[in-house]
């Protein structure tokens, strides 16, 4: 059967009632928290994964994708109204969108947005179909070798190549997959890091530490700021609708903001957030208007809001061929297809089709579902930005404990909850990303047993990492991403790393 | 990684923090690693091979990181107000010590009030109020419509019934 043939299939589950109203609370929330500052879709994601213990696998895992894209979505409105991102791929949004808002034209910047966000995830959930069965053809080849080198480049690029700091990035990674080693050694059953205690046996789960680095964390270092921000809500006056000029200007930063944000999703290469900074310095090169940059230029807007959502829809690419996930809420999403008994990967499209197809097929329905969400509905969602600061926290701590409380009532896993909350404050205060502790839980036992098994294979010898093209060449491109950043950072190139950093979804 | 300018040029205590814990966790994986069965099987290397390499990494980001504060070269942070981290983490400890105790809708209202505290809302009765109201439905959905284990105590069994 040809891509058409299963995606007509999917659609057939997707178009299905029950698997309808899945999507359609996914987009909802994920709209929400996308317009809430201080929640993204890595922690909503993690916050709902104990409560679908017992739901349908494919419904469940349809709203989480669904909270992803909506979350794309839902960020540009708080940029734009209120200068706060409300999720990390949304900052450059804020740059021309704010400015946009306090001129009055907050209504186009709003367009501008969901309609780029509508254009960009409709092409890059397609881009998605089209390509993921040729991934798969080529990972079923894939030994362990070749998973491993994968895996040590998502780690590279997730860590180290983009943000401020190398050496940040990499002891954000190394606490992450120190704290992996806790628990039992998935090939010899030896208790690692257990100290004795049964309840580390079974290692750090990673919806605790995400809830804890995301929510916990985060409410910490909002609360201890002693300087004041300037919260004001811009007010939106006037039609949500684009002129013919805005039109003009706006339809071909999509489609470029499309096609820097897939590809950056697709390879593992960072998350929407660097995908959503690219298309922003692309736009303000290519535009014919450059002085109105920092003025409220559409283009500023149009460009990155349908890179985040390209991008978005890019990373389900490796996270579903290759079980890899490259963003904080990709690896959330790859828990919760680990609990439903699911490993992602080439497999997967051969044992599950109906569940992959009808994701893919759901996504383009969430699309569409979105878009009506976010042009006629806009007012209703304005009205959640007006939800005073501490009740808005007050909540996010009550389902972050939730969450906990729901997988496993112990007073160990809640004081590890708390624990990790002051981890993940530390972390903000002095500006260690938290993705790579997130990304390193989840992929650093992967990559161990990967490891091990490469080196079993091949009876100890080393060199059997890099004796096909293939794993060689990825573990080539990866030192290439250590080293190169590190070099621009000594030339005093680092600003310009500096401004594309990967933050939290 | 421009310190602020201005600030004096005497070294960065907080990277030395840092660097301390960084290189504590990584002796502790050494060590742990160091009772381990050594024998690798097969593949040569065996469960403690990878804590080893993670605990040198560690130690080894943590000596960088001390050069990187004698250099002064971590950022400055802006000055932190205490008071909100104790209610908040205070909050967390009491719905930990209470939860078996007192029941699911009881610690968490408090923990809804305290973060309100420190986040500023100074009428402590409304939000418990609001604590008490919310984890009060949150519970009749999560537990009783979503068959969500939260723990019991009297209040629960007392309107939900055992």
């Amino acid at each position: 059967m040809s891509t058409f043939d299963f995606l007509l299939q999917g659609l057939g589950t997707a178009m299905d009632p029950m698997i309808l109203l899945y999507a359609l609370i996914g987009v909802t929330l994920g709209t929400a928290v996308g317009v809430l500052p201080g929640i993204g879709p890595a922690l909503t994601v993690a916050l709902l994964l104990p409560v679908t213990y017992g739901l349908d696998p494919a419904g469940s895992l349809i709203m989480f994708a669904g909270i992803y894209y909506g979350g794309m979505y839902g960020g540009s409105t708080t940029s734009i109204l209120l200068n706060t991102p409300g999720e990390s791929a949304s900052i450059v949004t804020a740059l021309e969108g704010n400015r946009m808002a306090r001129a009055g034209r907050g209504g186009p910047a709003l367009a501008t947005a969901a309609i780029g966000s509508f254009v960009a995830g409709l092409l890059a959930t397609l881009a998605l179909a089209f390509l993921a069965p040729h991934i798969v053809k080529l990972a079923l080849v894939f030994g362990p070798r070749e998973y491993f080198a994968l895996m040590i480049l998502a780690f590279v690029t997730v860590s180290a190549a983009f943000g401020e700091s190398a050496l940040k990035g990499l002891t954000s990674l190394f606490i992450g997959l120190g704290l992996a080693v806790i628990g039992i050694d998935g090939l010899t059953g030896q208790a690692r890091m257990s100290f004795g205690v049964p309840q580390l046996l079974d290692g750090i789960e990673v919806t605790t530490l995400a809830v804890a680095l995301f929510a916990l964390g985060e409410a910490l270092f909002v609360a201890a700021q002693t300087n004041g921000h300037d919260d004001k809500v811009e007010a939106l006056n006037g039609p949500v609708a684009m002129t013919k000029a805005d039109w003009r200007r706006s339809w071909p930063a999509w489609l470029r903001g499309s096609a820097i944000g897939f590809p950056i999703g697709a390879m593992p290469a960072g998350g929407a957030d660097i995908a959503s900074f690219l298309s922003y310095g692309t736009e303000k090169k290519m535009s014919k208007h450059p002085e109105e940059f920092g003025h409220g230029a559409i283009e500023g807007v149009a460009g990155p809001e349908a890179a985040n959502n390209a991008a978005a829809a890019g990373t389900l690419v490796p996270l579903l061929t290759l079980g890899l996930p490259t963003t904080a809420t990709a690896a959330i999403i790859l828990a919760a297809f680990q609990q439903f008994g699911l490993q992602p990967g080439p497999l997967l499209f051969a044992t599950a089709p109906d569940l992959v197809w009808g994701l893919i097929a759901s996504l383009l329905i969430a699309n569409f579902m979105l878009l009506v969400l976010n042009l006629p509905l806009i007012r209703f969602w304005v009205m959640l930005l007006r939800i005073p600061r501490h009740w808005l926290y007050a909540g996010i701590l009550l389902f972050a404990t939730l969450g906990t409380i729901g997988v496993n009532p112990s007073p160990v896993e809640l004081t590890m909850l708390l624990l990790f909350g002051f981890l993940g404050y530390g972390l903000r205060l002095y500006g260690y990303p938290i993705a790579p502790v997130v990304v390193g839980l989840i992929l650093g036992p992967m990559a161990e047993q990967q490891l091990r098994r490469a080196l079993a294979i091949a009876q100890g010898d080393w060199t059997t990492l890099v004796s096909t093209p293939l794993s060689a060449s990825l573990l080539g491109i990866a030192a290439l991403a250590l080293i190169v950043p590190m070099l621009m950072r000594l030339r005093g190139k680092g600003q310009v790393l500096a401004q594309i950093a990967g933050d939290s979804d | 990684m421009t310190g602020q300018p201005g600030t004096g040029r005497r070294p960065d205590g907080a990277a030395f923090v840092i660097a301390a814990l960084l290189a504590i966790f990584g002796a502790v994986l050494l060590w742990d690693a160091g009772r381990l069965p050594q024998d690798g099987g097969y593949a040569g290397i065996g469960p403690a091979a990878m804590p080893k390499v993670i605990g040198g990494v560690l130690i080894l980001l943590a000596v960088l990181t001390a050069l990187n504060g004698l250099k002064r070269a971590v950022a400055s942070v802006p000055r932190q107000n205490p008071v909100p981290l104790l209610w908040i983490g205070g909050g967390v400890a009491l719905q930990i010590a209470l939860l078996h105790v007192i029941g699911f809708i009881i610690a968490t209202g408090l923990l809804f009030a305290a973060t309100a505290r420190a986040f500023g809302e100074r009428r402590l009765p409304l939000a418990l109020a609001a604590g008490f109201a919310l984890s009060f439905i949150v519970y009749g959905i999560f537990d009783r419509l979503l068959q969500l284990n939260l723990p019991a105590g009297p209040l629960e069994t007392l309107i939900f019934g055992g």
